[in-house]
């Protein structure tokens, strides 16, 4: 029996974290993911959870400390946003590289500068190198599903790798929106208890962790990482057919909407597109083959499905929440043009970025995205190969 | 065909327009509406303006923009009115509800000629009245119930008590007052 | 899981028989990795000069001046590195350094 319930994204987290109720969570607060660190507070002071709050003096330190928890063998997570997960630098690579299952709990916002509060992906695209899987919502259910769902992934004994959790800031963390939760018992059977194989608190197996890797070994453990990244496409499949068993909702790599027989299609990640199916219904209403493919596991990459997905359109619209500055697009571009050459795919695509320190982005903007992939198709020509939307000139 | 209604708050930082968007969208998911109630976030300052908006409807609510044409806009503060362009794109079959102690008479020529319908509610002189403190949200909240029909009186009426009871459960002295807060405004708004 | 035999995971061993994080199971491996090879001065201990005064132990970086009943026994050559900081702390100049192994 699911429970009908309204929650912001962050509510929404919390309680699932309340209900995985991990052995300890380090955090440092920052806007706009404080709440999910304060609403555990809360919980563990009620004596909802008994999870250890570790409060400490910055990110780098709940990185680490995360870090320092899961290798002594406990399930462990923390929070953060923006500059605090720039903070983490250093640690996220220690976390992947040290095959640590933890989670991170992302509130997508923009890194300085200039300084904003407000949402988009460069933090979490900056850190798409890092080695860490990184999933995505559009809604605050999604946000509870992913999180219920994330531990069974990174735990998994053929990945073993750091998850990270990103909902938009503000536009689903602050947000009330409806939701169904599961009942707790549901989903403490389906996370299960964290039976770590080897963990640096056993008694009975002393062990070391994070040793120094000369240069004899160093790309053999990147090719541990890299194949247990390729390891977790299949878990992440398996884990999401388990989870529909129990929630009734359907999770993969993305979503397709009203995209099998679309001409022009929009890909994105996030929030924009629940906005961007708005635009779609409002197309097809006026008899417009129109569609979206919305990229829920952004890594691993899942390339080949994503050109198999698009390869029969007529143009894609593919839509950045940040720009690399690399004069060559966003790195969503970049990925999928990448994926499109190697599928021998060549469905003309062009990579428009938008929603930069929450600009918004409105059905209206869609329905011109739309409209401007007609033209591409209809002409063979495209003159904006790469351009922001919502700016001003 | 599902129906949206879309309502935008303005406020300013610390009054509870924020707040008051969070209790519609509590009292309309409760009586079975799908809801969204968001702000748009800036800096907190205190005193500077805000909007906070609401999305309310019979289906699943996928759009994540801000409202630019609402249906209704309410307006917690009036001296915004000479500030900030609370009427800009709302639709003129639409209505604004502004919480003021003057006559409609001198609200009008602050509106730039809005042809929509115009509502006022005295939520100071209300809330003096039953509760004898100066607290917006209740009165503004029932004003906006009244006028936009997104929810029954009546259901609204007994979800807010739940809701009381629950909220000042260890001062139940207070509920009578707000739950008189909510009926006055019914009878005032106009 | 069985300690790691660190002697079989070697700078020839294939990326599938690198452990996950290169994580090392088992306590005190690091006494199969005989550093004493490095080694291109070494202290020699004489005893006859010896006061047992231990000011040697404890500055020694590796470890390697095994102590019993409260004396100090021969070296760990197997780890010592040679760094000769015992033979400069020792009082009595019962420590000297030669060349070589």
């Amino acid at each position: 029996m699911s429970i009908r319930e309204r929650l912001s994204g962050n509510e929404a987290i919390s309680l699932a974290i309340k209900q995985i109720n991990p052995d300890v969570m380090p955090a440092f607060p920052i806007t706009p993911s404080t709440e999910i660190p304060q609403y555990v507070a809360n919980y563990i002071a009620n004596g909802k959870m008994d999870t250890e709050f570790i409060p400490v003096e910055s990110e780098h330190s709940s990185m680490s400390a995360t870090v320092g928890a899961s290798a002594a063998g406990a399930r462990a997570l923390t929070a953060t946003s923006s500059c605090g997960l720039a903070l983490m630098w250093e640690e996220l690579y220690v976390a992947a590289s040290n095959r640590l299952p933890l989670a991170l709990a992302l509130v997508n916002r923009a890194l300085s500068g200039p300084i904003n509060i407000n949402c988009d992906h460069s933090d979490s695209m900056g850190a798409r190198d890092t080695g860490w899987i990184q999933i995505y919502a559009e809604n605050n259910q999604e946000v509870y599903d992913n999180m219920v769902q994330a531990f069974r992934i990174s735990e998994h004994k053929d990945v073993m790798l750091p998850i990270m959790i990103c909902q938009d800031g503000f536009i689903t963390s602050h947000a009330v929106e409806n939701i169904e939760l599961l009942e707790d018992d549901i989903v403490k059977n389906f996370v299960g208890e964290y039976e770590p194989e080897n963990y640096l608190l056993n008694p009975n197996q002393p062990m070391a962790v994070g040793p120094y890797a000369v240069s004899n070994y160093y790309m053999e453990t990147k090719m541990g990482q890299r194949t247990a990244m390729h390891n977790a496409k299949q878990v992440i499949l398996d884990v999401a057919k388990e989870y529909e068993a129990i929630s009734g909702r359907k999770y993969g790599f993305f979503e397709e909407y009203k995209l099998e027989d679309a001409e022009y299609a929009v890909l994105i990640i996030g929030s924009a597109a629940g906005t961007c199916k708005d635009a779609v219904d409002k197309l097809r209403a006026e008899g417009k083959k129109v569609g979206l493919l919305k990229l829920r596991v952004f890594r691993p990459f899942p390339a080949e499905e994503i050109a198999a997905a698009l390869a029969h359109c007529k143009s894609v619209a593919i839509m950045d929440r940040t720009d690399s500055f690399s004069g060559n697009g966003g790195p969503l571009g970049a990925e999928v043009s990448q994926a499109f050459y190697n599928a021998r795919t060549s469905v003309p695509a062009v990579n428009y970025i938008y929603g930069l320190g929450g600009r918004d982005i409105r059905v209206e903007d869609f329905e011109d995205i739309y409209s401007r992939l007609e033209t591409i198709a209809a002409t063979g020509q495209i003159t904006d190969q790469f351009d922001y939307i919502g700016l001003r000139k | 065909m599902s129906q949206t209604v879309e309502i935008r708050w303005h406020g300013r930082g610390g009054q509870g327009a924020k707040t008051a968007a969070l209790l519609l969208a509590d009292v309309a998911f409760k009586t079975g509406m799908h809801v969204q109630g968001f702000p748009e976030y800036g800096p907190e300052r205190m005193g500077a303006p805000i909007t906070a908006y609401n999305r309310i409807s019979d289906a699943p609510i996928r759009v994540h923009s801000n409202i630019y044409t609402p249906q209704y806009v309410a307006v917690v503060d009036e001296t915004l009115l000479e500030s900030v362009d609370v009427t800009g794109g709302l639709k003129e079959d639409g209505a604004i509800i502004i919480n003021t102690t003057r006559p409609k008479s001198e609200i009008l020529p602050l509106l730039k000629g809005y042809s929509g319908k115009v509502y006022t509610v005295d939520a100071k002189k209300i809330s003096l009245a039953t509760l004898g403190k100066y607290y917006p949200n209740s009165p503004m909240l029932a004003a906006v119930v009244a006028i936009t029909k997104v929810m029954d009186k009546e259901a609204f009426l007994r979800e807010m008590e739940l809701s009381f009871q629950h909220k000042f459960a260890k001062k139940p002295e207070v509920i009578k007052g707000n739950m008189d807060a909510l009926r006055m405004t019914f009878k005032e708004v106009q | 899981m069985a300690a790691t035999d660190i002697s079989k995971i070697t700078e020839k061993s294939k990326w599938q028989d690198i452990t996950p994080g290169n994580q090392i199971y088992g306590a005190g491996t690091s006494k199969d990795f005989k550093t004493g090879e490095w080694r291109t001065q070494t202290p020699v201990w004489i005893p006859e000069k010896c006061k047992q005064c231990l000011l040697c132990v404890p500055v020694c970086p590796d470890s390697s001046i095994p102590v019993k009943n409260c004396e100090r026994l021969e070296f760990d050559y197997d780890h010592c590195k040679g760094c000769g900081i015992c033979a400069k702390v020792c009082p009595f100049d019962s420590i000297t350094m030669k060349e070589g192994q």
